[in-house]
């Protein structure tokens, strides 16, 4: 395949950044999206010029780092699929492709296509976890859950933290990833203890970071690689108004 | 209830917005039940009557307090969350196909929003005020209201602006019904499509083939010959 990129190139937090052209010839339709652009580098450090800067790790789908918003859509064109995930396949011979890094305030860009997405972490650092101590693993059955409950909570802990809802959402909202995050613990007996101290924490830190509000549009769920339900933002907004209440 | 936090926090005002929302779909409902009373073939007495009381009645006149209460927290929410959300975003997308992963409607409501306020102002001009301020319409005892529903109804355009209108509105309702149990955490997975499915029937069927049913039925002279 032969390929034009439109990559946005920024050389740090501070620069302007613009998108350069990229001719990029004999490229595979076996080849993961990444590759592609390993192999984009390569050529790149060959002519001593700068490679393009992008997150990535597992290239397995789980971790959620790779982060590039292709063609006008967060992980490109195929949905549930992470950038690692999606292949060469999926772009026909001689197209032009535009990749760009998220776009939000609370996701300021460091360099090319990478993000800092530390807002996250300061969101689960202000409440996303259990601090009582839980022990080890129980007997099977020794603690029951409702089996319910139990999916529901998977379905919520599937979210990766990428940042694909917060990419694809018109108003930079990261309504999905908190109520993912509130939705997973607020189900299971280990959660209970700080349930509403929780919710109201990691809301408060979700508007400090600067993202915008939820309008239930939707795209944040037809976005995320691992298909996180609209369910738990309606989850969330009762977590946070019941918490509120019992205040 | 720690209620300035609240209503200052992101989701506080989203539950605002839904409330006020919700409320005002009561209103319509209200609304639509007084309009079908011009169905009778009574030569609109039992219109007139409503309007009569409606304007006359304490409980109602004290509700009409809330209800611009409710409109003004709307925009004024609105306004204020549009303007973070554009904020939320410095530098935009070269190009962003959000067309693909969510519906037009869901994603301007501030615009169908306008538009629909322009429509109340114009709405409220033309029958609510004068009668409201001078228990008359059309000038000294010359029409009662349903007289004057008629001769508004003969107007193409404003029967037009009307239709076009009640449209807009049925789409806003369409995603806001919806949306507005969601912020309200009224919603699961088992009741998502219901009421998706209840939002769109009281948008479209309700809403929108209630209200435009007047204008369209009044003008085409197959409703309001007796009055």
């Amino acid at each position: 395949m032969n390929l034009t990129l439109k990559v946005w190139r920024q050389k740090n937090e501070k620069d302007k950044g613009a998108f350069v052209t990229y001719q990029v010839d004999g490229i595979s339709h076996e080849m993961s999206f990444l590759e592609m652009f390993d192999v984009l580098n390569e050529r790149l450090i060959q002519k001593n010029e700068e490679p393009i800067a992008f997150d990535h790790d597992c290239r397995e789908g789980i971790c959620g780092m790779c982060s590039m918003f292709i063609n006008g859509r967060a992980h490109g064109p195929w949905t549930r699929t992470t950038v690692c995930q999606l292949h060469m396949r999926a772009f026909k011979d001689g197209e032009t492709i535009v990749i760009e890094p998220w776009r939000a305030k609370g996701f300021p860009v460091l360099k090319d296509l990478m993000v800092d997405r530390s807002a996250f972490d300061r969101i689960i650092a202000a409440g996303g976890f259990v601090s009582v101590n839980t022990g080890n693993p129980q007997d099977a059955n020794c603690l029951p859950v409702p089996k319910h409950d139990a999916d529901e909570s998977f379905s919520a802990a599937s979210c990766i933290g990428c940042g694909a809802c917060v990419a694809s959402c018109k108003n930079s909202s990261a309504m999905l990833f908190v109520a993912a995050k509130v939705s997973q613990l607020a189900l299971l007996p280990q959660g209970q203890v700080e349930r509403k101290q929780r919710a109201l924490s990691m809301v408060a830190q979700m508007d400090a970071e600067g993202f915008g509000n939820c309008t239930n549009t939707g795209s944040c769920e037809a976005e995320c690689p691992k298909g996180v339900s609209l369910t738990h933002i309606a989850r969330l907004n009762r977590e946070y108004l019941m918490a509120n209440i019992a205040e | 209830m720690n209620l300035e936090q609240f209503i200052n926090s992101s989701l506080g005002r989203k539950t605002v917005m839904a409330a006020t929302g919700l409320f005002l779909c009561v209103f319509l409902v209200e609304h639509l039940y007084g309009n079908l009373l011009l169905f009778f073939n009574d030569g609109g007495v039992a219109f007139v009557q409503y309007s009569h009381d409606a304007v006359h009645s304490i409980i109602i006149r004290s509700i009409e307090v809330f209800l611009f209460v409710a409109i003004l927290l709307h925009i004024v929410q609105a306004t204020y969350l549009t303007r973070q959300n554009n904020n939320a975003r410095p530098v935009k997308y070269a190009v962003y196909k959000v067309g693909e992963t969510s519906n037009w409607f869901s994603r301007n409501m501030g615009i169908t929003g306008s538009l629909i306020f322009f429509f109340i102002v114009v709405h409220l001009w033309q029958f609510f005020l004068p009668y409201r301020i001078t228990g008359e319409i059309g000038g000294e005892g010359q029409m009662n209201v349903a007289q004057a529903v008629k001769l508004a109804f003969q107007n193409g355009w404003y029967v037009s602006l009307y239709v076009v209108s009640v449209a807009i509105l049925s789409f806003h309702l369409n995603h806001g019904f919806q949306s507005a149990f969601r912020s309200l955490g009224l919603n699961s997975r088992k009741h998502a499509q219901l009421l998706s499915l209840a939002g769109s029937f009281f948008a479209f069927i309700i809403v929108g083939v209630g209200f435009a049913s007047f204008p369209i039925l009044f003008y085409f002279g197959i409703a309001g010959s007796t009055i």
